[in-house]
């Protein structure tokens, strides 16, 4: 049960020059004639902030819902600490430890908060249709400390206000913190969040940014994020990727992709003079 | 005035018999988000299995159990089998299916059993209990079960962590597989349900209409109605749906002049077309909204 605890891997220092923690492996992709991904190669190491950028349709979400397993790519390999992901059904992902957040939220709509968290620890859980049924001693035990950490996570998220509300009757930026906190109940190594800061007011953008560098260290959770808020991903992440029409155009620090004439072009449209 | 109470009554009685269909129907729609209508099909078969338990020496409550184990298995099999692999099909598939299927089990049933009426026992016998022809013992029994049915529905979807996964699995599948529940299984589990349901339903209404392959005909209709003025989305709705339409039926047929019992079907259906017109989701029903 050591695996429900909140803080079990904080502390054990991420060390850089390991093995990456996801390798991206030209990773390529295609509906019909469409190349949604072609030849996407890049690592994140443990302990790190990704940002992925790019404009509309770059391929973004296409590449979060193979990391998920909701998608399948044509060719290349995702592997996660060593080991690929690609023979994995995505009822397993949130097991292995990848745990996502959607763009347009995807929560358990007419169920309250709590329930909604409370789905998040089903990976963490051992249980089959008769022992559930019969309500067994051990799953008992195992449904008091769900309900233990699911607490724990709903005060880290400052949602105890809302815990027994439906998900639907609440704004955007609370049911964002709802589907982080479902995300952060599979005790998740890496978190893979779509859009965060998408429909957030800009005070709400400052405090996720500090949020998700708190959960980063106070849970030791390696994130790759999706964003279109430029400062929040320059001013949170580690390294950045940018990707353009499928293609990764650049990668490095936010300092250096910032820069890169790639990157303006694919933001700002070619130079015709 | 005692006219109006004894109507009320037996439309209670009948009412249970809905509640019972109109459970099962629920208890499916929540699952797949269709109407399934071999669901009535699917009940009557359950209870010649019952029928055929009992005719080989088994007590009443052995075959009732037994009977709810192969209906159980039963609904699994027929999710597995028939609708996983065309689980991505258009919703017309899925009625040409459930059509298919109706006509295939009602005839299978009468090429087994023949289409001859049989008597169907009543573990709680047919004494009256509140006045001669107002109550009988098997309509409080079938209340009775009614209502324990629908306690252990709500227990195990609010109290088990499997019935939370199914209650997420309708909600949003991709994001229940992402959580690490195998959105399949729990269709399939709901689809073992609902024909343990119906089973109940069947053999608690056998009693009351006989046994014969067509029995289930109107009574899923009244169900329908039921789960509809209910709303589709709430088994404790679709409860009181069935009780509802039992009643107004019963007082309609007593109390609206020239309006003999040749018309009371139609009340059904009118019922589904009022509710669909001015609350399409039902009186306790959700309005499910999708932001565009």
């Amino acid at each position: 049960m050591t695996s429900l605890t909140l803080q079990s891997r904080a502390q054990s220092a991420p060390s850089r020059a390991a093995a990456p923690l996801l390798a991206v492996d030209n990773v390529g992709l295609r509906f019909g004639g469409i190349v949604a991904l072609d030849g996407i190669s890049f690592e994140q190491h443990e302990g790190q902030i990704l940002g992925l950028i790019g404009p509309n349709g770059a391929g973004k979400t296409t590449l979060f819902n193979c990391l998920s397993r909701l998608y399948t790519p044509d060719r290349g390999d995702i592997r996660f600490t060593g080991k690929t992901i690609l023979s994995q059904p995505a009822h397993k992902i949130a097991g292995i430890g990848i745990s996502r957040t959607f763009q347009n939220l995807a929560l358990f709509q007419h169920m309250n908060v709590f329930d909604n968290i409370r789905v998040g620890f089903h990976s963490t859980t051992k249980s089959n249709y008769l022992s559930d049924a019969l309500n067994l001693g051990g799953v008992r035990r195992q449904d008091e400390e769900i309900e233990y950490v699911a607490w724990t996570l709903i005060d880290y998220l400052g949602l105890r206000a809302d815990s027994k509300r439906i998900v639907t009757d609440l704004p955007v930026g609370t049911r964002k913190r709802v589907e982080l906190a479902r995300a952060l109940a599979a005790n998740p190594r890496l978190l893979l969040l779509d859009e965060p800061a998408g429909g957030l007011n800009h005070h709400e953008v400052e405090h996720l940014g500090e949020l998700i560098q708190q959960i980063r260290a106070d849970r030791n959770v390696t994130v790759l994020l999706v964003e279109h808020h430029m400062s929040l991903v320059m001013s949170i992440s580690d390294k950045v990727v940018a990707l353009d029409f499928g293609r990764k155009i650049a990668e490095g620090t936010p300092a250096e992709v910032q820069n890169d004439p790639d990157v303006i072009r694919a933001y700002l449209g070619t130079d015709r003079k | 005035m005692d006219l109006f109470i004894h109507q009320v009554l037996a439309g209670l009685a009948t009412g249970a018999i809905y509640a019972c269909m109109a459970l099962a129907v629920v208890m499916i729609y929540q699952a797949i988000d269709h109407f399934n209508f071999a669901q009535g099909e699917m009940a009557m078969f359950s209870t010649f299995i019952a029928w055929q338990l009992m005719q080989w020496g088994f007590p009443y409550w052995a075959a009732f159990f037994v009977t709810i184990g192969i209906s159980f298995a039963a609904g699994v099999l027929i999710e597995r089998a028939i609708f996983r692999p065309i689980h991505d099909a258009p919703i017309l598939s899925h009625v040409v299916i459930f059509i298919a299927l109706f006509v295939i089990i009602n005839s299978f049933a009468g090429f087994i059993w023949e289409f001859t009426i049989k008597a169907f026992p009543s573990p709680f016998g047919t004494k009256p209990v509140l006045g001669e022809g107002l109550l009988s013992a098997h309509d409080a029994g079938m209340m009775a079960v009614v209502g324990i049915v629908l306690l252990l529905l709500y227990g195990f979807f609010r109290y088990t962590r499997i019935g939370l996964a199914m209650r997420a699995a309708a909600a949003n599948p991709d994001s229940a597989k992402l959580v690490g529940v195998r959105v399949g299984w729990m269709l399939a589990l709901g689809w073992g349900m609902a024909a343990a349901i119906g089973a109940v339903a069947g053999m608690m209404i056998a009693p009351v209409v006989f046994l014969e392959p067509n029995m289930m005909l109107s009574i899923l209709l009244y169900g329908f109605a039921g789960a509809v003025v209910g709303g589709l989305t709430s088994p404790v709705g679709a409860v009181l749906g069935g009780f509802s339409v039992g009643v107004v039926e019963n007082l309609a047929g007593t109390f609206i002049p020239y309006f003999g019992s040749e018309m009371k079907l139609s009340i059904a259906l009118a019922l589904i077309v009022a509710v669909l017109m001015v609350r399409p989701s039902g009186i306790f029903g959700r309005k499910v909204v999708t932001r565009v």
